[in-house]
């Protein structure tokens, strides 16, 4: 089950009046369930085994399940309130990464300013790496996709301010 | 069998490649360019991936972004529709290249039937009978140009190796103009294909255009599934096919049939593919091969039985044909009306939204279109925007029900050529069958000549 499925099962859950719901796909299970009014808490909580094979990363990129649940809950907390600025859309169909390489640090973190020309990510295509550059200065304000995920043409990668 | 399939293509073809994988059980991934997001085979596509802006340069023809795609999602194998990509041997070899099944015939074959002059040699090695001509590229010098052209008679047609469907085309009546035809025709061939390279051949006054469709497996069994008159033609571009051709007798289309599939088992041909004929004076004279799925691929699957986009996968998941030639059997008639977003007569294109929607049913009425009301119509591809088809037991019927069918139908807010179809099913030339391939041009010249007179 892969991090595209499972961010638009969370969406279906958010818009719908659904409270709870349970997949299962083969031997992986997911359940997203909406807690009630908010709290401190995440909204949300997943459970899935640690089949890091199924996910559609590459080998050595791979990271564990909660790390990206972690990763996950951050990201949909912040989609409540998109901050303003440009928006950096993906130029091409494939696979998104924040660093040059497995384990080295990312390019570029919330918060980092850059100016036109610097390198935000990487994305993958036909075994291709491709470097994204910034097309604005500024800070950055939002990073939106995860590591490793797929992104297709048009996808809002990033928010300059 | 493929768990996941990608559908390079977009229109109604890829919703009928969608239908074929769904009835299979297979998951589809849909790519669509930025003026596709709304289109009704995206939205029902398990995945879709945007892989481009409109111009079809960036996406429908971006073989990155398709194979990236395929990557992404990890479909098992890609379809290629027809037009765009799939008669692209680079981009067959590239897929492949990339661990992907491309449901279509071998790059090696792609390339051959491409190049018109390789796929005339490949034909008359073969035993299948072609159009007199040049024999091969046309030479260098002029004197032995005129030579060759003098032998095969005028008038003459003069064609790019790497072109068809129609394009990098002239025809020459005279030896006085000869010279300069063939100079032009080269200079488009390399501006247009990139290879200068032009043949002759015996022009036909009255043709009818007649194809046979073909269906290989790659177990080495062949069969041909009958043919397809698709004289209603106007600037080389089909707009009415049907099947069976009116008079073409039992034994004459098994004769043509079975050369087609044998020249299909000696170049090892896998998949679908059809023989495309020029028919004068009961004789057929071979012109052009394609290597892919047809628009008008319904009316044989209307009078055979068979799906051919199923049978497309079966052949690429590796399986075997499960009929045989003597299975085949050819019942009734089909016709099939290409619907387009054009004026009728003046043949303008009309992109925009469609305020109203209403498609035609009954029996042996079928509907292939990806439109649906309120859909915008872009104006970056082309203008066909579906295809019905009916079918009866004899042409009379199928002629009657299209009539009914066309006459139900409601296309608002752009214009369409519904009201030519239903000029050419009164026709009374089209109503008596066997026309040339010349037909339409001439009505359509003589309308658009008294609409000028009268207004």
């Amino acid at each position: 089950m892969d991090l595209r499925k499972l961010k638009k099962l969370i969406e279906l859950v958010e818009e719908s009046g659904i409270t709870e719901l349970e997949i299962a796909e083969g031997e992986e299970k997911v359940r997203i369930s909406k807690a009630g009014p908010p709290s401190s808490a995440p909204g949300y909580t997943w459970m899935m085994p640690m089949q890091t094979g199924a996910m559609p990363v590459s080998p050595g990129q791979s990271q564990s399940a909660a790390d990206s649940t972690a990763a996950h809950c951050e990201v949909s907390e912040t989609k409540a309130a998109l901050p303003d600025g440009h928006v950096v859309k993906s130029p091409m169909v494939g696979t998104f990464y924040r660093a040059p390489s497995p384990g080295a640090s990312p390019f570029i973190e919330v918060g980092q300013t850059v100016k036109v020309g610097d390198t935000l990510c990487i994305i993958e295509a036909m075994k291709l790496l491709n470097e994204i550059e910034a097309d604005k200065n500024g800070v950055i304000k939002a990073i939106l996709v995860e590591n490793g995920q797929p992104v297709e043409y048009g996808e809002h990668l990033f928010i300059i301010q | 069998m493929f768990e996941k399939i990608l559908i390079a293509n977009r229109g109604e073809i890829a919703l009928r490649i969608q239908r074929a994988c769904r009835a299979m059980g297979i998951k589809t991934v849909a790519v669509y360019s930025e003026a596709d997001s709304e289109a009704k085979y995206v939205k029902l596509a398990d995945e879709a991936v945007c892989i481009g802006p409109a111009p079809v340069a960036q996406s429908y023809l971006n073989i990155p972004a398709i194979i990236s795609s395929a990557e992404v999602t990890d479909a098992e194998a890609i379809h290629p529709g027809y037009g765009f990509l799939s008669e692209n041997a680079d981009f067959a070899e590239r897929v492949e290249r990339s661990g992907f099944v491309f449901i279509g015939p071998r790059p090696e074959t792609i390339r051959l039937m491409g190049d018109k002059v390789s796929a005339k040699n490949a034909m008359k090695a073969a035993g299948v009978p072609c159009v007199p001509g040049s024999d091969g590229a046309l030479p260098e010098s002029i004197d032995a140009i005129k030579k060759t052209v003098k032998e095969i008679g005028y008038p003459i047609i003069i064609k790019a190796a790497g072109g068809g469907g129609g394009r990098g085309m002239r025809v020459v009546h005279t030896e006085a103009a000869l010279s300069n035809a063939v100079i032009m025709t080269r200079n488009e061939a390399q501006a247009a294909f990139g290879n200068p390279v032009v043949y002759a051949e015996k022009y036909l006054e009255n043709p009818r255009h007649i194809e046979f469709q073909l269906l290989i497996d790659g177990h080495g069994n062949a069969v041909h599934l009958g043919e397809r008159d698709c004289s209603m033609q106007r600037r080389h571009q089909k707009i009415l096919e049907e099947a069976p051709a009116p008079g073409i007798s039992e034994s004459l289309r098994n004769k043509i049939g079975e050369r087609c599939a044998d020249a299909c088992r000696k170049i090892k041909y896998r998949g679908v593919g059809t023989f495309e004929f020029l028919f004068e004076n009961n004789e057929f004279y071979f012109i052009e091969m394609n290597t892919r799925l047809q628009v008008e691929h319904p009316v044989t699957e209307s009078v055979t039985g068979i799906d051919l986009v199923q049978a497309q996968i079966n052949v690429a998941a590796g399986k075997e044909l499960p009929f045989r030639q003597k299975d085949i059997v050819f019942k009734g008639h089909a016709i099939e009306c290409r619907i387009n977003a054009e004026d009728a007569y003046k043949l303008t294109p009309s992109a925009g939204r469609i305020t109203q929607y209403h498609a035609p049913g009954g029996p042996g009425v079928r509907v292939d279109s990806h439109v649906y009301h309120n859909y915008m119509v872009p104006p970056y591809y082309d203008s066909m925007i579906g295809k019905i088809i009916t079918y009866g037991d004899t042409r009379e019927q199928a002629v009657a029900r299209m009539r009914i069918a066309l006459s139900e139908m409601v296309i608002q807010g752009i214009k369409t050529n519904i009201p030519l179809h239903l000029d050419l099913l009164t026709d009374a030339t089209f109503l008596g069958g066997q026309f040339s391939i010349h037909y339409l041009e001439h009505k359509l010249a003589l309308h658009n000549q008294q609409v000028e007179q009268s207004g």
